[in-house]
């Protein structure tokens, strides 16, 4: 079927304004859209500039707006739209354009590492693994499955209102290591948590779980952590 | 951004950081990687990493090696497979230390399931081997130790690609790199350099590679006169989404997943009696491809179904979510109710770089090696999986291997100075650069890119034959002459992706020579490279890893390395 791509173009180093640019190409129903892009920078226009790598939604570089919503270019197929073949793409929004779809992700990045995104454990280990209960691990999976695509961070208006607000993907980060029970900094992580400009930035609207590709439910995990520092509030 | 550093680290995958790692506070190392690190393709791998730990079943490691031997098909350095096995459970530890959320058993442990090929008491039957992560084992590897580089502060340059290296006199002492995000080249200087730039299975139409899988490494490294090793054994794993070539794990069938012909007859029971399903990969993709020559694929086309319906619907959905959701994404199968269309599909290089244990790379038949020069990981050839790797040994070869090689330039920077780089030299490399960026022509970089994929696809896949192999290196060298005369038409700076692809189909029309070469020159079948003019193994003539590298006059010239035999005489391979 013949599909239309209006395309957003941005390229700073001469365009003072962003424009849109139609291309028509000849596509499958089950074609992804990435597939689609390809296509367009291989046979019409190589500087359309665009990230891509593995193309089965793991490696979380192609988020961006397609016909108005966050998602995967590689994760949606032609077939999953009823737009008459006419396709709208723009890239992800909150961060500043270096050019066409391609974003700056660095501020993104920048709040991943303030929640220390990583396992603090000072205690020797021991000879093997640590134990932990089946049930423990299964509490962590869920955050497990993030790709760091920024596509939630991105939507969450909250993060659009508010610069200093961590955004739920760092957050589902910190709840990752929070509920580790290997992890024995639970309480600094939680003390560094509880700030407006934290966890309570969260005002539980999830955009961020309708959007995420990955199907993870982000706003309950955040609730888990508001669940915890109450606890640990009350019981002082 | 320095121009000097004591190591750089080409790829940010599992091999590359964990070297990174390795290297101490207070060494200079800057790993360059062409994605941002965290989607490396590392991260793609699904079902396990293997190690005899014996959590669910009595193992050995010695049976993890003697599988590991049996599944190269006796190719592999058995000096290399020990220390590989014996490492294993070590580098499980090390991992759960770290952080890596690996599921449990009940008991607490790190659970552990069966995978193609692993077997206890040398044969008898199949064992309980992989550690994993639902089927995201990759994927939180990746994680934990891109997170453990940032808490240790270890610099990035992040979309940066390698265009050569700056090898001299036996030495390198550098890279030329081109800043994607400012359209730059700059060169870096470094008294060691690591290659850990993974696979290239974009070489083929048909993949389950990355599009960044374009095999930089290994022919930077053979442009600069290295050797590749054993490149005609490409691993093709059987269960590919139809049509898409997207990886559903052998976790599937090591879950209790089984394949099917049209009429529904899980026929590997036929080809290998005792692991049927869980035979090794080579065998699985010619026993799918078998089944489809002989009219018994689905509706009379190239596929077979991946059946897991009879298996328990929450324990699947929770341990194999990922490839639940790609069947449901990509073909729009509920893979609980209904088989899902699979074929082979390009997975895994086993040759690569030559370099001995310690991640050095070799540049003769004496095993004499460079200085400078490393590599690790699926770009690297120890050889560790020979003829056909095992599923789940290639996590453990990158931690294995990229540590090893972190340890042997550790000591090695400080028994160095830096190296002194002629200027010659540097203009050279800068120039050829600059002459490909103002290549003039009419040829487009896509159109070329199709009919190589095409032409490795339809002749160099799994089922090879000598006219066909002959053939295809004509239509390379066709190719390469029109790679000549491509026209590129972005002359912008920033994310200049053309740029980016033109060099990556330049390195890919380089490998696929090798790789079409090394097949033509081995007349025999053996493990994942099956000849139909010579069926047979053919120990007499060729128990010997094919070495390409390029002659004084830059021609490809063919010579051989002994293999490492210790402990396990080849016989004849049955499951």
């Amino acid at each position: 079927m013949q599909c239309r791509f209006i395309i957003y173009r941005f390229d700073p180093e001469k365009d003072t304004e962003p424009h849109y640019q139609t291309y028509v190409i000849e596509a499958e129903p089950t074609d992804k859209v990435l597939d689609c892009l390809n296509r367009i920078r291989w046979e019409q226009d190589a500087s359309l500039a665009f990230r891509a790598s593995c193309a089965h939604g793991i490696c979380g570089s192609d988020a961006m707006v397609i016909n108005g919503n966050v998602t995967l270019a590689c994760q949606k197929l032609i077939r999953d739209f009823t737009t008459g073949g006419n396709f709208v793409i723009e890239p992800l929004p909150l961060f500043k354009v270096v050019k066409d779809l391609v974003v700056d992700l660095e501020p993104f990045f920048e709040k991943y590492r303030e929640v220390k995104p990583y396992l603090i454990n000072d205690e020797p280990p021991p000879e093997q693994e640590r134990l932990q209960a089946p049930e423990d691990q299964e509490k962590i999976e869920p955050a497990l499955a993030c790709i760091l695509c920024a596509s939630c961070t991105s939507t969450c208006p909250i993060n659009r209102a508010d610069s200093d607000y961590l955004g739920p993907a760092a957050l589902l980060r910190a709840f990752r290591y929070l509920f580790d029970t290997r992890d024995t900094a639970a309480g600094s992580r939680m003390a560094d948590l509880d700030q407006e400009s934290g966890i309570w930035g969260c005002k539980t609207m999830r955009w961020c779980t309708d959007v995420c590709p990955k199907g993870i439910p982000v706003t309950k995990c955040l609730t888990q952590i508001k669940s915890a520092i109450k606890k640990k509030g009350k019981s002082g | 951004m320095d121009q000097r550093y004591d190591v750089i680290i080409v790829g940010a995958g599992l091999a590359g950081l964990r070297a990174a790692i390795e290297l101490g506070q207070d060494t200079r190392v800057a790993v360059i990687t062409k994605v941002f690190a965290t989607r490396s393709h590392s991260g793609a791998a699904q079902g396990g990493i293997g190690a005899a730990i014996s959590n669910e079943e009595k193992d050995s490691w010695e049976w993890h090696m003697f599988d590991t031997v049996k599944g190269s098909d006796y190719l592999g350095d058995q000096d290399a497979i020990e220390i590989m096995t014996r490492d294993a459970p070590r580098v499980i530890y090390e991992l759960e230390h770290m952080g890596v959320p690996f599921n449990r058993t009940a008991e607490g442990k790190i659970a552990q399931r069966a995978f193609g090929g692993h077997t206890r008491d040398f044969g008898a039957a199949a064992v309980k081997r992989a550690c994993f992560a639902a089927d995201r084992t990759g994927r939180v590897i990746l994680d934990t130790l891109w997170e453990k580089s940032v808490q240790r502060g270890i610099e990035f340059l992040h979309e940066f690609h390698v265009m050569s290296l700056l090898v001299e006199n036996g030495r390198c002492c550098g890279v030329c790199v081109y800043d994607l995000s400012t359209g730059k080249i700059h060169t870096l200087h470094c008294k060691a350099l690591l290659l850990a730039t993974g696979g290239a299975g974009k070489i083929y139409k048909t993949t389950s590679n990355a599009m960044a899988s374009t095999g930089d490494g290994l022919a930077l490294a053979f442009r600069a006169g290295a050797p590749l090793q054993d490149m005609e054994f490409v691993q093709f794993h059987p269960t590919g989404i139809y049509k898409l070539g997207i990886l559903i794990s052998e976790a599937a069938r090591g879950e209790g997943g089984v394949l099917r012909n049209k009429d529904g007859e899980r026929f590997m029971e036929r080809y290998a009696p005792t692991i049927k399903d869980l035979a090794p990969r080579d065998m699985v993709s010619r026993c799918i491809l078998e089944e489809v020559r002989a009219g018994r694929g689905i509706d009379g086309k190239d596929y077979v179904h991946l059946d897991l319906t009879h298996l328990p619907q929450e324990e699947i959905g929770a341990k194999l979510a990922e490839i639940i959701g790609f069947a449901r994404t990509y073909s729009g199968v509920d893979a609980k109710k209904e088989p899902i269309p699979v074929q082979p599909t390009c997975h895994y290089m086993m040759g690569g770089i030559a370099t001995n244990v310690e991640g050095q790379v070799i540049k003769n038949a004496e095993g004499a090696v460079y200085d400078g020069l490393f590599a690790a990981g699926e770009c690297a050839c120890v050889s560790v999986h020979g003829a056909n790797r095992l599923g789940c040994n290639s996590l453990l070869d990158t931690l294995v291997f990229g540590r090893r090689a972190g340890k042997t330039m550790a000591k090695y920077i400080h028994t160095v100075g830096w190296p002194k780089v002629s200027e010659t030299l540097e203009k050279q490399s800068v120039q050829k650069i600059n002459e490909a960026c103002n290549t003039s022509g009419k040829e487009r970089i896509g159109a070329i890119l199709a009919d190589m994929q095409l032409a490795m696809m339809e002749n160099v896949s799994v089922f090879r034959h000598k006219e066909s192999l002959a053939k295809t290196l004509d239509t390379l060298a066709a190719l390469k002459a029109r790679y000549r005369r491509v026209a590129l038409t972005d002359k912008g700076k920033r994310f200049n992706r053309e740029l980016m692809d033109y060099f990556e189909l330049g390195y890919m029309l380089d490998l696929a020579e090798t790789i079409t070469r090394s097949a033509l020159c081995r007349e025999e079948s053996r493990g994942a490279h099956f000849r139909e003019d010579f069926p047979k193994r053919d120990d007499k003539k060729f128990l010997a890893h094919s070495v390409v590298s390029l002659n004084e006059s830059g021609q490809p010239f063919m010579w051989t390395r002994p293999v490492t035999i210790t402990r396990f005489e080849p016989k004849e391979r049955k499951y």
